[in-house]
């Protein structure tokens, strides 16, 4: 132990303490988001689901369940479709307010995040 | 290099490390500016709640978001909306239906009532299953697939790392019933 640099161990434990981990059920969207210049939207299934059951969006408001299986394009969000029945001023934030929802790293890989991913060879 | 200024480097990394752990230990949520998805400097870092002030408060569970969801909204933690058009009928079902292979694992009880809690029926009905007792062929390997009750277990309802939730009747409960 005496020949371990007492730094390794402060390093071990920083890379330990900022590991990376995407909240369970976080949707990256980046079908258009990184083509168009944008950031990638992270969709946080957490958050919403404390204020709207899964019925809401999945029945009403028409998302498909499979991740990828939705085209939401801004001209539908802002003609009301999909995320605009809500995010208009009036339930949450309007569609102009682009930064809230496109805040993901550019690049990121679409998909469910949060330690989803079964151990087969998964669609997940 | 003296023993002093060894001893001394020691507690400036012991310090560290505490410091470290302290910063890091209040929460057990990822903070959204280091979860590996969002963006650091995005103007949105600072507006958007943090997991661990929304979710700390409800109910605990050991698997997911580290909550119980059901139970949120039994124990009236959470009350989320059910539907956002004044016409949408609001459709909840009730009963329990037990899925039995007698195979090495427990019967399956699949609660409605949970399920139509957050979900309607056509979210299932008959794309995944059809809403006919027996017609279904239920598969471990579809599911950990992403298929049928994968859809969403493992994705965003409690993961497939807790088989016990829904394997949860031993078989000889239910033989008994049907012995001679």
């Amino acid at each position: 132990m005496r020949h371990v640099p007492a730094w390794t161990l402060t390093l071990v434990l920083c890379v330990a303490a900022g590991s990376l981990r995407a909240e369970y059920g976080d949707v990256v969207i980046n079908k258009r988001s990184d083509k168009e210049g944008v950031r990638p939207v992270v969709f946080p299934h957490w958050f919403h689901r404390i204020r709207f059951r899964c019925k809401v969006c999945h029945q009403e408001l028409g998302f498909k369940m499979r991740a990828g299986a939705n085209d939401v394009l801004m001209a539908d969000i802002i003609d009301g479709k999909f995320c605009g029945m809500c995010h208009n001023e009036r339930i949450a934030w309007g569609p102009d307010r682009c930064d809230l929802c496109h805040s993901g790293l550019r690049g990121a890989a679409p998909g469910i995040k949060g330690g989803a991913q079964t151990s087969g060879p998964g669609r997940w | 290099m003296t023993e002093a200024r060894r001893s001394w480097r020691w507690w400036a990394a012991a310090a560290a490390a505490v410091a470290t752990a302290a910063w890091a230990a209040p929460s057990l949520w990822q903070r959204l500016e280091a979860d590996g998805l969002h963006d650091p400097r995005s103007p949105a870092i600072g507006v958007l709640q943090q997991p661990a002030e929304a979710l700390e408060p409800l109910p605990r569970d050991g698997a997911g978001n580290l909550v119980n969801w059901v139970k949120a909204i039994d124990s009236g933690a959470i009350n989320p909306r059910t539907n956002l058009l004044p016409e949408t009928e609001v459709r909840l079902r009730e009963d329990d239906i037990i899925v039995a292979k007698y195979g090495s694992m427990p019967a399956v009880k699949f609660p409605h009532r949970q399920h139509t809690l957050w979900l309607d029926c056509a979210n299932c009905h008959d794309q995944l299953f059809k809403a006919q007792l027996g017609a279904n062929k239920f598969s471990m390997t579809a599911i950990l697939n992403g298929e049928q009750c994968g859809l969403c277990h493992g994705a965003v309802a409690f993961p497939l790392t807790e088989c016990n939730r829904c394997h949860s009747v031993p078989n000889a409960s239910l033989r008994r019933k049907a012995g001679p």
